[in-house]
């Protein structure tokens, strides 16, 4: 509806017609494509010259490194749809830790996806049962289940892990990840031909980058890290495509205009806030089943509160979402990859080509503060550029955050929460 | 706030006990529940934490641990009271501790000056780190919560990390760690005052002096927001910042004026540590003393009494839970649990509590006009 409304409305310009009439996820391909070409110029530049910006090793530990957050992130979205602010996520997911762990431990992987789903549902139905049904503000009891989440993650693992060999109250033994699988044709999976690594192997500028960097997100994908990557579109549909998403989404936006056309509000946002919780919760046993093959104290570090970050980011959006988790992820996956610390001083340039854009939009926009702002920050990013060879691991650790602070200060006033978000909802209060 | 029709005091004073002591009560049984599942009587665990806990070295450790809770609570408090959610205070008094305590460790003054200094550096620092998130909020529309979120990580790995390493003091120790503050910069203990009405406190505890100084902000904190224009200002523009605008109450200048305010009370958070304990800050300084604050802020619903009752609660219950892992009965970790139950417990009944009391004011009044309407016709 929206395509054809923009199609009377829009300049009669026809490139900008066609690629308005694209499909989305050919849309998506094309702006990856251009941002790899960009990577590609910027890190062959002389100040760096690196490969690492592009390389297959970073796109699979982008992938990887990406997974906890962006589920956390859905996880997020999925509840303040229905209008519920979860800031426990960063607590669900600790539970999902400890019961991905075990479920790991005692039924296997795939058994640890569903204890860890199971785990961070019972943090989302404490959370459901305080903010829906006794009002209690949303921040509040978010913090409540932060707070009590890690006691009990170490009171659990008194109870039970100290009983295995390897395990202590602050750890689990190993557990085992499920099993890897390529794509076939692109990637090489199932015994087939294995064309990005060719096309890869022709060494042609750009070209030969883009079939590196989409060889590492194809080739050795475990299936739980491809389950996760498949509930982006899983949950889109749901949100916008189904009966149960629109009602979802109208508790978040109105409410009492949907209790009055019949909606059972509690019973959605009961649904909501615990499918919040599970998404955390196998976010959580992501981090412990594949990326440390052990259950260990703390080792969440704040990737809920990340997740939440990327709800904004995202404009309550799950493929906004997913690319801010994947921003989080290719940052945690230079710091892993570049040991030498030229990748990351080349990605300075790509922040400075990044905010130059905004000066130019802000500029069109007629937003004399926007281009002053953006104008000054791209001019001491730049500056900082041409007089360093490499950034302080600190700064590289929190380049994510300071990276969602620009998105929100050059974007907050353009995004668009669902309207009743984070308000309590009684029936028949209003 | 007298109400035409007002219950009778009997039922209003148990209805403001009933939520927090149903929370306690529920508390008690679920982390009764949680010993008796881990194979201890909890009865003996709780005896054992009464009798530790009345000891006064354990009071000595409980008052120490509630000290900063407390100021924590009052910081985010400042916040919350204008509905800013600040989850920034764990950053801001982290970054606040450390520049206290690397300036304390640069210079050389006389006793009272020097603690001064330490302790205001760490206001500033704290209420200028706050006020970046205000200033972002007034500015640009940022939410606060996010904000704060970035900006702990952006103090706690960024800043502080980037710069313990190049500030610490060259030295063969095995921990980064700035200067050690000279003994002009260190807090006096009130062991002397506790002592005139007590037996002598032994086994080296020391109780902070940072003990006054949280008492002296507690009062300030009542003083401001219930005697003052400024705090009246603040609390109309919480709860509307558009009628309160209407009234001349600038509503960014509040915003700003309350992150500020809570960023500076947030700087004091981890001052025991560095002016009574450790003397420096270091890789094992104390972390999540923000979180806690949040608690007790909530627990003692953002009042300067409530919250002291709150904090002195936590930190009993983490000083006498010490017993626990050393009697080998059970572990620590049901006392954070059953503060956490607590937590929740206690925001939830006060939800109900004032449902309930709603629901009853409602129907006095309906009573009271019927009442009325018999006795006229």
């Amino acid at each position: 509806m929206t395509a054809t409304m923009e199609k009377t409305t829009a300049a009669p310009s026809g490139l900008l017609n066609t690629w308005r009439n694209l499909r989305t996820p050919v849309r998506w391909m094309l702006y990856a494509f251009f941002a790899i070409f960009v990577l590609t110029i910027v890190q062959g530049l002389p100040f760096d010259d690196t490969e690492r910006l592009t390389a297959g090793a970073t796109a699979s530990a982008m992938l990887r490194r990406a997974v906890p957050i962006m589920l956390a992130g859905l996880g997020g979205l999925v509840s303040e749809r229905a209008g519920v602010v979860n800031i426990g996520l960063d607590g669900m997911m600790v539970l999902g830790t400890w019961f991905g762990a075990y479920g790991a431990l005692e039924f296997g992987p795939w058994g640890g996806i569903v204890l860890g789903l199971i785990g961070g549902a019972i943090g989302g139905l404490i959370h459901a049962v305080a903010t829906v049904s006794f009002g209690v503000d949303h921040i509040i009891s978010g913090v409540a289940i932060n707070i009590v989440s890690l006691p009990v993650a170490r009171y659990l693992s008194d109870q039970i892990f100290t009983g295995y060999t390897g395990g202590s109250i602050s750890q689990s033994p190993s557990v085992d990840a499920t099993s890897k699988f390529s794509i076939p044709l692109l990637a090489g999976g199932f015994g087939g031909p294995d064309l990005l690594a060719e096309i890869n192997d022709w060494d042609i500028p750009v070209l030969s980058n883009i079939a590196d960097f989409s060889h590492g997100l194809f080739a050795d994908v475990t299936w739980f890290t491809g389950l996760a990557y498949a509930l982006v579109p899983a949950i889109t549909w749901m949100l916008w495509r189904t009966r149960f998403g629109l009602r979802l989404r109208s508790c978040g936006e109105h409410p009492t205009a949907a209790d009055s056309l019949g909606i059972d509000v509690y019973f959605y946002k009961y649904a909501a806030v615990m499918m919040s919780g599970g998404l955390a919760g196998v976010g959580g046993a992501y981090i412990a089943i594949e990326q440390s093959n052990i259950y260990k104290e703390g080792q969440v570090v704040g990737r809920g509160f990340i997740g939440l970050a990327t709800v904004i980011f995202g404009n309550w959006r799950p493929a906004g979402t997913a690319l801010g988790a994947a921003l989080f992820g290719y940052i945690d996956a230079l710091k892993l990859i570049d040991i030498e610390g030229s990748a990351i001083h080349a990605f300075l340039l790509v922040i400075v080509l990044c905010l130059s854009g905004v000066v130019v939009w802000a500029v069109t926009r007629k937003s004399k503060v926007d281009a002053v702002l953006a104008g000054v920050m791209a001019t001491a990013f730049l500056t900082w550029y041409v007089l360093s060879d490499s950034i302080p691991s600190p700064f590289v650790k929190v380049a994510p955050y300071v990276i969602v602070l620009l998105v929100l200060v050059f974007a907050s006033q353009r995004l668009r929460m669902p309207k009743a978000d984070g308000l309590p909802w009684r029936k028949g209060d209003h | 706030m007298t109400a035409p029709h007002q219950a009778p005091l009997l039922r209003r004073m148990s209805l403001a006990a009933a939520a927090p002591v149903s929370a306690a009560l529920l508390a008690l049984v679920f982390s009764s529940i949680i010993l008796i599942i881990s194979g201890s009587n909890p009865l003996t665990a709780w005896g054992d934490m009464l009798s530790y806990g009345s000891r006064l070295e354990t009071i000595v450790d409980a008052l120490n641990r509630a000290t900063p809770l407390y100021l924590s609570g009052i910081a985010g408090a400042i916040a919350f009271r204008m509905n800013l959610f600040n989850i920034g205070v764990e950053g801001q008094y982290i970054l606040a501790a450390f520049m206290g305590a690397y300036v304390g460790g640069q210079i050389n003054l006389p006793a009272p000056l020097h603690v001064a200094t330490i302790m205001l550096t760490a206001m500033i620092v704290g209420a200028l780190w706050a006020a970046l998130a205000g200033l972002l909020k007034v500015t640009r529309g940022v939410d606060v919560v996010i904000a704060t979120i970035m900006l702990n990580f952006l103090a706690i790995s960024g800043l502080v990390a980037f710069m313990l390493p190049r500030l610490q003091e060259e030295s063969d120790s095995l921990t980064t760690a700035t200067k050690a503050i000279p003994s002009s910069g260190q807090m006096p203990n009130l062991n002397g005052v506790v002592e005139l009405v007590t037996r002598e406190i032994i086994r080296g505890r020391e109780l902070t002096g940072m003990f006054a100084v949280a008492i002296a902000v507690g009062i300030i904190y009542h003083l401001f927001v219930n005697r003052t224009r400024l705090g009246y200002d603040l609390r109309a523009s919480g709860i509307n910042p558009e009628a309160a605008r209407a009234s001349g109450v600038p509503p960014k200048r509040m915003i700003m004026l309350s992150m500020a305010l809570s960023g500076a009370v947030a700087g004091l958070v981890g001052m025991p540590e560095i002016l009574s304990d450790s003397h420096k800050y270091d890789d094992a300084f104390i972390q999540k003393l923000g979180f806690a604050g949040i608690a007790v802020a909530l627990l003692g619903r953002l009042s300067p009494w409530g919250i002291a009752a709150a904090a002195l609660l936590f930190g009993f219950l983490d000083a006498s839970g010490v017993i626990l892992d050393a009697n080998d009965q059970a572990s620590r970790e049901v006392v954070v649990i059953m503060q956490g139950v607590i937590l929740l417990a206690a925001v939830i009944a006060y939800q109900v509590v004032t449902r309930y009391r709603a629901r009853q004011e409602a129907a006095d009044a309906t009573a009271a006009l019927l009442n009325e309407a018999e006795a006229t016709s």
